[in-house]
Parts: C-alpha cells; sequence; structure tokens
C-alpha cells in the first residue's frame, strides 16, 4: 500500500526553491503518436494495418511484414510486469533529484515488451495496468499501476511527478459567480485541495450561490475581475507565489453569429473576459507557476482552460463566442509552450453546451457543471492535457478527425 | 436668492481667481475617483452594458518607455461620476444641441440648489422625492432660481460596494426624484439639470415610476442635464455654490465622466 500523503510542511524559506527540470525528451516524430494518446489518457500502440501486429517502440516499418501503414490504436492496457529495478544513479539532471527511482519491463497481453516506470504497489510477476502519460516536459512515458484500486494509490511519489492532483495543492478559481466556478471549487475542496481560492469580480454585485460558496471547507474569497489588468495583478502580487494549479472557469457564452447583434459591444466583452482575461491570468500568474514546478509535494503543476468544443469548429448558432473560444485555445496553445519549460500543464477541457441559462434553448445533451468539474478534477488526477466531455465534445472531436469539412458544413444551418 | 446683473470687468476675474487662490472661494471636488471597481448601472445581461473603467500601462519607466509613464484607459460614456446630455434619453433626442460637444459651453456653469433629504434616505433607501418636499425646502431657502441645478444630497456616496449599489432580486434600491416633481421642476422652476450621489439620476427602482426614469425624461426632455455619482454634496451650502461641470467634447456623445467641482464662498480669510 501506498504510505498517505502528509500534507507539505511550510517552506524553508532558508532553502532554495529547487528548479524545475525537465527528463530527457528526445522523441522521434512517429513516437510523437505515443504523446497524442496520453494527452487524452488512451493506450494506444501502432498497430499494423497489414498484418495486424501491435508494436513498440514507434517505428516506420512494421518489423514483422515492413508495412509502413502503422497508425495508432488504443489496445488493451494490461500485461505482467516481467522484471523490475532500481535505478539508483543516474547522469540525468531530472533524475538525479528524483532518485531512487523503479522502473520494470511489461509484457502486454497485446504483445509487445514495455520499459516503464513503475507505481509503488507493483511488484515484479504482478499483473499491471499500463497508463501511458505525459510527463513534466510534456513527452508520452508508460507507467505500470496496479489492475485494481489500491489505498492512496494516487498519493505514489512517481505517479504524482506525472499527474496534477489537487490533493494538497493550492488553486485558484478565477470566477465563482456561476454554477460552474461554484461547481468547480466544490469538486476540488472535495479532491482534498489545500486552499481553494475563488475569485470573485464586481463584489458590489450579489450572485446566486454565494452562501454556499463561502460555505465550501477551504473556500477562501478573493477579488478578481479577469477583465481589470490592476485586479489580476494585485491579486498576483497577494497570492500568486502560493497557487499551484489555476482553473480558470470564467465564461461568456452568448448566442447569435456576427449578423445577430448590431455592434461590437458584446463581442468585446467576450474577447476581453476570455482571450484577454487567459491573457492577464498567463501574465500574472505564469510566471510563477513556471518557476513553481519542482517546488516539493505542492509544487506549481497546471493551468485549466475551460473551453467549448466549438473552439475546433465554429457553430454559427453561437458564432461569435465560439470564435472567443478558439481564440482561447490558440492562446492556451501558446502558453501550453511557454509554460513546458517549468513542467507546468495545460489542460483544456472540451465540452458541448452546458446544462446553464445561456444554453437555455438548446436541446440536450447537455453538460452540466458538477459533470464539467469532476472531468476537470479527473484529467488533473491522471494528468491529462485535452479532455472532451460529455457527448457532444465527443462526437465533434470524432467528426473532425474524419471530416473537418463535412463538421463545418453540419454545424451550420 | 436673486442676482442682479452688473458690469464685469476684467479685473473682477481676478479678484475671483485671488479668492480662490487664498481661500476665499473654496473649490470643493465634488468627483469619485475613477477606479475598476466602482459601481456602474447595471442592465439585465442580455442587454449591452455601460462599460467600467479600465487603465492599462503603456509604459512606467521601464522598457516600453524608459522616462515615462502613461496609461491607456477605456469606460463608458456613463462610468463613475459623469455628465448627462439630453441626447442621452429618447425624449430629447431631437433637440438641438443636445450632445456633450454642441451643449453651449456657457451651460457647463450654473449656481446650485442643495436638497439634503439625507435623514429621509437612510431611513428608507425607497425615500422619493416629492414636490412638497421641494416647496419645504423653499420655504426655507427661497424659491429655486432659473436655470439652477437642483442636486438631491443623500448621503448615498459614503457608502461603497454591496451597500452603494444596494442591489436585491427586485432591482436596486436607491433614493430619487418622484415624475411629478421632476416635470413641476423643468416646467414651473426651469432647473438647469438634476444631480445625484446614486449610480443614476433616478431612482432605483425608477423602472417602475410613470414615466419610468423621470429624471432622465423630463430633464433630457426639455434639454436640461444630469450629473450622477456626485460625492461631498454634504460640503456645499444648501444655495450659494457655482458648480463647474464641463463633459469631454465627444462627437455625439450622450454624456462623459468628468470632474465636477462647486465653488462656495467662506467669506473673507484672514
Amino acid at each position: 500500500m501506498t504510505p498517505p500523503l502528509a500534507p507539505p510542511k511550510r517552506k524553508d524559506p532558508l532553502t532554495k526553491t529547487r528548479a524545475p527540470l525537465l527528463p530527457p525528451g528526445a522523441r522521434s516524430r512517429t513516437a510523437k503518436g505515443l504523446a497524442a494518446a496520453a494527452a487524452e489518457g488512451r493506450f494506444a500502440l501502432q498497430v499494423c494495418a497489414e498484418c495486424g501486429a501491435v508494436i513498440y517502440p514507434p517505428r516506420d516499418a512494421c518489423p514483422r511484414c515492413l508495412s509502413p501503414r502503422l497508425p495508432f490504436r488504443d489496445v488493451p492496457r494490461d500485461g505482467v510486469l516481467l522484471a523490475e529495478t532500481v535505478i539508483a544513479a543516474s547522469s540525468d539532471p531530472y533524475f538525479r533529484e528524483r532518485l531512487p527511482w523503479r522502473i520494470g519491463t511489461v509484457r502486454l497481453d497485446a504483445g509487445p515488451s514495455i520499459v516503464t516506470h513503475l507505481h509503488g504497489d507493483v511488484r515484479e510477476g504482478d499483473r499491471v495496468r499500463l497508463s501511458l502519460n505525459l510527463d513534466k516536459g510534456g513527452q508520452a512515458v508508460a507507467m505500470a499501476l496496479p489492475t485494481m484500486p489500491m489505498l492512496h494509490m494516487a498519493d505514489d511519489r512517481q505517479w504524482r511527478e506525472l499527474t496534477c492532483d489537487p490533493k494538497f495543492r493550492r488553486v485558484l478559481v478565477t470566477d465563482g459567480r456561476g454554477r460552474v466556478g461554484q461547481a468547480m471549487a466544490q469538486a476540488l475542496s472535495q479532491a482534498e485541495a489545500a486552499i481553494v481560492f475563488v475569485g470573485i469580480a464586481d463584489s458590489w454585485k450579489p450572485f446566486p450561490g454565494e452562501a454556499a460558496l463561502r460555505a465550501i471547507a477551504r473556500v477562501e474569497i478573493v477579488p478578481l475581475d479577469l477583465t481589470d489588468t490592476v485586479s489580476v495583478g494585485d491579486l498576483a502580487g497577494e497570492i500568486g507565489g502560493r497557487v499551484d494549479i489555476v482553473v480558470n472557469t470564467a465564461e461568456h457564452v452568448r448566442p447569435g453569429g456576427m449578423l445577430e447583434r448590431t455592434g461590437l459591444v458584446v463581442a468585446r466583452e467576450a474577447i476581453e473576459l476570455r482571450y484577454f482575461g487567459l491573457m492577464r491570468l498567463a501574465q500574472s500568474f505564469g510566471p510563477a507557476l513556471r518557476a513553481r514546478g519542482a517546488d516539493g509535494v505542492n509544487s506549481a503543476a497546471a493551468f485549466v482552460n475551460l473551453l467549448s468544443v466549438h473552439a475546433l469548429m465554429n457553430w454559427p448558432a453561437y458564432g461569435v463566442f465560439s470564435s472567443a473560444e478558439a481564440a482561447c485555445l490558440s492562446a492556451a496553445q501558446s502558453l501550453r509552450a511557454e509554460l513546458r519549460p517549468g513542467g507546468i500543464k495545460v489542460v483544456n477541457v472540451f465540452s458541448g453546451p452546458l446544462d446553464t441559462e445561456w444554453y437555455e434553448t438548446v436541446p440536450p445533451p447537455k453538460v452540466t457543471p458538477s459533470a464539467l468539474a469532476a472531468a476537470t478534477v479527473d484529467a488533473l488526477r491522471r494528468g491529462l492535457e485535452d479532455v472532451y466531455v460529455g457527448d457532444v465534445a465527443e462526437d465533434v472531436r470524432a467528426r473532425l478527425a474524419v471530416n473537418p469539412k463535412a463538421l463545418e458544413r453540419e454545424l451550420g444551418p | 436668492m436673486s442676482v442682479k446683473r452688473t458690469a464685469i470687468g476684467p479685473s473682477d476675474l481676478l479678484v475671483l481667481a485671488a479668492a480662490i487662490a487664498q481661500g476665499g472661494i473654496e473649490v470643493i471636488d465634488l468627483t469619485h475617483t475613477l477606479a475598476p471597481d466602482f459601481p456602474t448601472i447595471v442592465l439585465p445581461p442580455e442587454f449591452g452594458q455601460c462599460a467600467p473603467f479600465r487603465i492599462e500601462e503603456i509604459s512606467r519607466y521601464d522598457e516600453r518607455g524608459p522616462a515615462w509613464y502613461w496609461n491607456n484607459i477605456s469606460m463608458g460614456e456613463h462610468t463613475g461620476t459623469h455628465f448627462d446630455a439630453p441626447i442621452h434619453w429618447v425624449s430629447g433626442k431631437d433637440l438641438p444641441d443636445n450632445s456633450v460637444d454642441t451643449i453651449p459651453v456657457a451651460n457647463f456653469f450654473a449656481p446650485a440648489c442643495v436638497i439634503d433629504v439625507a435623514a429621509q434616505s437612510a431611513a428608507n433607501a425607497d425615500f422619493v422625492l416629492t414636490i412638497a418636499d421641494v416647496e419645504a425646502w423653499e420655504r426655507r431657502h427661497g424659491r429655486i432660481p432659473p436655470r439652477s441645478w437642483v442636486l438631491l444630497r443623500t448621503d448615498w456616496s459614503k457608502r461603497t460596494g454591496r451597500d452603494y449599489a444596494n442591489l436585491v432580486d427586485d432591482g436596486q434600491h436607491s433614493p430619487g426624484p418622484g415624475a411629478e416633481v421632476c416635470r413641476w421642476l423643468v416646467a414651473e422652476r426651469d432647473v438647469h439639470g438634476f444631480g445625484t450621489e446614486t449610480i443614476g439620476t433616478d431612482a432605483g427602482q425608477a423602472a417602475h415610476f410613470n414615466p419610468p426614469y423621470p429624471a432622465h425624461h423630463y430633464m433630457h426632455g426639455k434639454g436640461r442635464y444630469g450629473l450622477q455619482c456626485l460625492a461631498n454634496l454634504d460640503r456645499l451650502p444648501p444655495t450659494g455654490a457655482l458648480i463647474v461641470a464641463a463633459p469631454l467634447k465627444i462627437r455625439k456623445g450622450s454624456g462623459s465622466p468628468l470632474r465636477v467641482l462647486a465653488l462656495v464662498a467662506r467669506g473673507s480669510v484672514p
């Protein structure tokens, strides 16, 4: 059993904060297929389209039949841990700071054998379940986990290196005025976040759910207006050094395309809150996050964007909104690259219409705020980068992969 | 208080300037600081909203501009302490000289009558000013002279944040003038405009008055002006203050944030 994680001690101000280091990052272009699966929490290996061989490590030709047609496919992830060892010495700066480190060889039921990181609860000869994850540098690695859930399993030291588990971390939920932010605060508190800072803009305006929000354990209300550069900077000045996860819950959902509404006032509000809001958060909180990526148990870990899946393909019924979301997605991609040197994951959680007032006229299926919050916490716990929540998001994702032009046409009237 | 026309010479302005410099005439700032967190008027979310005040540094003696500090600012025309021009309201939309760029500049100077309803407003956030209240004021301070600002002192400006906006689930609750008194002030007293300490010239619940928003309706319908989000009205005498309120010269502007100053004679200075 994994020893339960102890709440981290307060920092010793006399010791230097550990600089974030990244594990070795060289991968072939073909091997990026593993990262694509890991980003979404899938377990995919190359499967030869000619002879059906499951292949690892990634190759450009099938070792059995020499076919170059080797698409990545989800494959069964269980296997046997054939051998384990403990690395006690390493010349790699990242691993030197984290020794000892357990690795082993797993023979997958699907065929190949893989050298993987080992969860503390697995031993040589055990049946294990492999997980593909993104390491601190954003490269895919495999880790062997127990096949059954174990007590405190998520507290494993090597596993936590691959995840952004909110447990004992301090989280900023940027907007608590709406149901999404409130559900997020609730879910993060239940996930044992040490503090859930919840931003409230325009504190002079009352809002529904305020009393319940204030009653959530370890929630601290903070003034934060993402449309105001000064406000975001002021809050970062106060708490930026002890925010480990940022979850941007600001929403600006409005129906209509460009021709539905005269002028730019509403579109400008959307861009101010969503795109510039993201940029303000990035500029104010990003540098400290990036500097604190290896700062112990409660190291900085993630920046979460809640995005409409229509950031990927415009939905003209919510056309202006979709384009603002697309701007946020593009900014998130930039931020992901900018935070990577600190080992910080940028997590994009895509969803279709939510079960909230601005999607009132949209028929189900819709995603409830609590389902969105649960999916976000799950993504942090599993170290995911791209998450699709609900039927609409999964459907758009799947159709986009097959035929983008068809999807564009289908989303319009 | 009636004022006779008298000849004014250049030296009289110097006397005025000296009195201001020496304190014989006190200049009182009736303006709130423009700040991002100052409440603005709230409309239902499906409507366009008045932009709050925002400030973005261009440079601050740094790599963006080594020797200078300056900001870009943005806001709505009706953000912070601001002036309402007649064109702001549908009742004044066709009047001549009804926008801030065309209002005769002499109209930016006018005396003020300050009606103190702070006690009533403290007792009742929905206090509504009536003709009887103004007539009672006139019995003590004299008839309101033509082309005077009527400023409603409620001490609302001493409130902050949630107490200032005072929003409940049936709307905003703040004092203001009733419909009848607005019509009467324009028709019977020929006032220059109406000024308040609250977020609008009208009461918080004035959407339910008849006509809705009577201060806007009657004042702007007759080419008169509005001032709102005023401060320091408690430092003004009931009569005798001169208000200087010049909005920005925005082409076809419906109003603008501005610095509102009151000149108050304090007698001789040692």
